[in-house]
Order: structure tokens, then sequence, then C-alpha cells
């Protein structure tokens, strides 16, 4: 249960074994997953194959990678070789098992870290809760009775839960964000186009990302920094060269200009979301508040291209396959069927109007800080809360601070916070100009050193 | 001349067909649910002035 780049030091330095390394994980996950429902399927054998290959490089003298040995696990759309990519599905199922990992997945086993499964996640990441209506849920480490987050709830559950230190997930409107936020952890959505998406199960082309949640800033950083590169696979991704950010994750946050979004981001949550932010701020000395205009605007386009992109995806299941759709997600899929194309048209063109608002305020500030949940984690089978005095669905709502932000694609770390006397945390976003998760990722890290943020594995876990 | 009203059931109805969607399988009332939420946030997104020059952002370069 200690961090990603622990376990690869001690395994570098011959005070552990990357098998036993992995046994130990296999085990913990044999013993928790039935209560944390986060796993689908566990990659033994090739686990424990990977391990033994690191153990004997070391043994003749060779160098190992960063991630040498440390376990991690990728929401269930990573293709994996030899099983089928669910994407939290039903129907996919019957899909032949996957001829090759992921791109981000072989990055990762380039670096030294070992793949030990496939994670649950809300049915074709159309969700914020983590409930999954074929797996089961996912369900918070830090109380049973409550949401993971979602989509991608398998991933926060693994890492909360310490079953692995890394896991992968995506994140097209908050499905990384919105778990760590929930789950209490450091989680990373990079810029849109930085790191490929090849072999991974779409949903939104648009706003499509991929990313990782760990308990530290460093896993993060140095997870982060082992999937970067050109992919010509992924037709979306950037041709800039990679910029790790690991050798300035330390540079602290002196001389950055750090501001709190205020106007859309300062109302419709509980207190607790604002105060996060309030807590974060002081500890960085950001006494300013700056405006994202329009972002009540950029959330409703987000939503209204999410829906309509979901449902051209899904068009042909829907009209065969109607009766194994997770009954959640098949309506709001039927529905964005519907809606007029003039709509989509001028909502992505709205963000590109957008884009430059953002661009605009980047001039002055480096980094900007707002809630990333409007509430902390709902209880498991909770479908409204009350935001505003307004009673409004759980399932398209806990994403409204992260929608507008991915909707312009800009790279987010999610921090998480804890209050005395409370159970549950709850994240701030840390959000950066295009490009620079170098800044996001050394912001977390200035606060995990003071122990403002930090990602503890749940204490019935522990 | 005031706005026309929103029919989400009759947009459901004549869309099944276009759609080639049988839709017996379907919870309709919770379509209709997130149709109404969808033309609620329409006004908010697109009640907006844009240059006709504006360009789309479907393959998006941040």
């Amino acid at each position: 249960m200690t961090s990603a780049l622990s376990t690869a030091r001690a395994i570098a330095s011959g005070e552990t074994t990357a098998r036993e390394t992995i046994a130990a994980t296999l085990a913990r996950i044999e013993k928790h997953n039935p209560a944390l429902g986060a796993f689908t399927a566990v990659t033994a054998e090739r686990a424990l194959a990977k391990a033994g290959a690191i153990d004997a490089a070391r043994a003749r003298g060779e160098p190992l990678g960063v991630l040498a040995g440390a376990p991690f696990a990728a929401k269930n759309l990573f293709d994996v070789k030899g099983l089928p990519t669910l994407a939290g599905s039903k129907i996919n199922r019957a899909r032949p098992p996957a001829d090759a990992d992921a791109t981000l997945i072989e990055r990762l086993e380039a670096a030294g870290a070992i793949l030990v499964g496939a994670l649950n996640m809300g049915e074709y990441a159309y969700d914020f809760t983590g409930q999954n209506a074929h797996d089961g849920p996912s369900r918070n480490p830090h109380d049973l009775g409550h949401m993971t987050g979602g989509s991608s709830g398998g991933s926060g559950a693994a890492v909360a839960g310490g079953l692995v230190p890394i896991a992968l997930g995506s994140d097209t409107n908050g499905s990384i964000r919105v778990p760590a936020s929930l789950c209490g952890l450091f989680g990373l959505k990079p810029t849109y186009g930085r790191l490929s998406r090849a072999r991974s199960f779409p949903f939104v082309a648009s706003f499509d990302h991929l990313g990782a949640l760990a308990r530290s800033a460093e896993d993060l950083a140095l997870s982060y920094d082992a999937m970067q590169g050109r992919d010509v696979a992924d037709p979306a991704q950037t041709l800039r060269a990679i910029e790790p950010t690991y050798p300035s994750l330390e540079g602290g946050v002196k001389g950055l200009r750090i501001a709190k979004l205020g106007g859309y981001f300062a109302r419709g949550a509980e207190p607790c979301a604002f105060e996060a932010v309030e807590r974060v701020a002081r500890a960085l000395g950001a006494n300013t508040t700056v405006e994202l205009p329009e972002s009540d605007r950029a959330r409703a386009a987000a939503y209204l291209i999410t829906m309509a992109e979901g449902a051209s995806l899904h068009l042909d299941r829907l009209r065969e396959q109607m009766a194994d759709f997770d009954p959640d997600v098949r309506d709001r899929l039927i529905a964005g069927a519907m809606l007029p194309g003039a709509w989509i048209v001028k909502a992505q063109k709205f963000r590109g109007w957008f884009r430059e608002q953002a661009a605009e305020l980047f001039r002055h500030v480096d980094v900007l800080l707002a809630p990333a949940t409007p509430t902390r984690a709902p209880k498991l089978g909770q479908t409204t809360f009350t935001l505003d005095g307004k009673e409004m669905l759980v399932r398209p709502n806990m994403g409204i601070f992260t929608q507008p932000i991915s909707f312009v694609g800009l790279p987010v770390v999610a921090a998480p916070l804890w209050t005395q006397g409370e159970g549950l945390p709850i994240g701030v976003q840390i959000i950066a100009p295009p490009w620079r998760e170098d800044l996001c990722l050394r912001v977390a890290r200035a606060l995990e050193r003071e122990g403002v943020a930090t990602a503890p594995v749940a204490a019935g876990f522990a | 001349m005031s706005d026309p009203v929103f029919d989400a059931d009759a947009l459901i109805a004549a869309s099944a067909g276009l759609l080639r969607l049988d839709l017996s399988g379907a919870d309709l009332a919770v379509v209709k649910i997130h149709l109404e939420a969808a033309e609620r946030l329409a006004r908010v997104a697109l009640d907006f002035p844009l240059e006709d020059e504006a360009e789309p952002a479907p393959v998006f370069s941040p």
C-alpha cells in the first residue's frame, strides 16, 4: 500500500521483489474487491509473469524502469490484450478479446509498471456516480454506503482502497475528477490531445481524455510522464514533444499567479465545496478572484454535445439491443439522438469562443482554483440532491464544475481535502493553461507537502 | 409573436420513426425528462451572439 515510486525503489534496492509485490497485491484484491466492487477482471497470470521478468532483469543487472514492479489497473474501457473491452456495458461482453493493450497500458508497462486488472465503471462512461447495472456499484472505500463517483468509479475504489497505487481512467466531462473528489485522491485530466486514446472505447470524441488517479502527486507525475509521447493511432493527439513534469514537481508556488474562479464556480454547491477552495487558496496565498465568462453556457454546450455525440456513437446498438443497456444510460442516449443538429454545431462554435475567453484569462493568471464537485459523496442509490434550494438529479449534475473546464480541454489536477470530523473528502480543481500539466502537478505537490491535500488509503483498508 | 411551446412528447413520437428506433423498450417519461433538461440547457447555450464566421471546433486544438 505504499506509493508506486516507493514500491519501485524497494524492488530496485532488493528490499523486496516484484513477484512478492504482485502476489501481495493480488491477495489484497481477492480479499477486498467483494466489498469495493472495483475490479471486473484480474490479470493475475500476466502480472506474475511480468513481475518474474522484472526480477530476472534485476538479477542480470539490467536497468529497471522508473515504475518497475509497481502495480496498476485500468478502467475497463482500455483495451487489455485477451479481454473484451466492456466499457461498463453488457453489450460489449460479446466483443472479441482485444488483440493488443491500449497505448497507455503499453507505455506504463514499458516503464516497468505491472497491470493487475480491469476496473468497474459507469456504462459507456455516461455517468458521474460509479454505479453499474450489470457489475454492481463501485463503493467508496471511506464509507461503503456512499458512491465513488464516476464514471471511473472502480479506479477511485481501487486506489482509495489501497488495492493499487495508480489507476487509469477517462474523463469526458469530469469522470476522473469526480471520483478523485469523492474518494479523496489526486486525479489528473491532462490537456485534450496530450495522451493517446488509442485502443480505448470512446464516448464523446470532442471531449474524451485519458488520465490517472493516484494517492500522491509524485505517482501522478511519474505515471503521466511515462504515458506521454506521440502516437499516430490517435488522430486527435498533439504533435508536441514530451514535456516531463517530474523534474519540476518540487518547484513550489512562489511566483505563480494563482486565483480563485468566481461567478459560476462560486454558487450552486454545498458550503463544503467552497470551503475547500478557500482552504487551498489561503494555503497558496491566492487572494484574487477572477471570472471565466459565460461558464454556465459552456457547461450547457458541453452537455448538449455530449448527449448528441454519445447518442450518435450508440445509435445502432439502441436500435438492435436496447434492452441490454443500463436504463439510466439508455434513456439519456435516446433523448440525445433527438436533438437538432443546428444546436450541436452552434454549441461547437461557442466552444471556439469560450476557448478564447480562457486564453485571455490565462494572460493574467497561471493557475485557477475551483470546486471539483458540488458535494461530498452521495449515498449509493441516491438519485437527487438539493443545490442552492433546487432539487436536481445527481447523475448528470455532479459534473457542473468539471464540465466547463474539459469543454475547452484545459489540464486539471483534482486535489483531495479533508475536514476534521467528516468521514468523506471533497476535491478542488487546480486548472492551468493548455499543455501546462506541470503547473497543476507542482501546485498539487505543494499542497500535499503542506498537508493541505492528502490521499490516504481508507481506514477500513489500511 | 410568442415562442412556440416545446412539446417533448410530440418530438419523441416524431423522432422515433426518423431514427428508426423502437421505443417500446424505453422509459418515455425519463426520455422526456432528459429532453426537457436539454431544451432548458439549449436556451442557456444558444442564446448568445456569435459571428457568422465563428468556426466550430469538432477536431479541437486547445
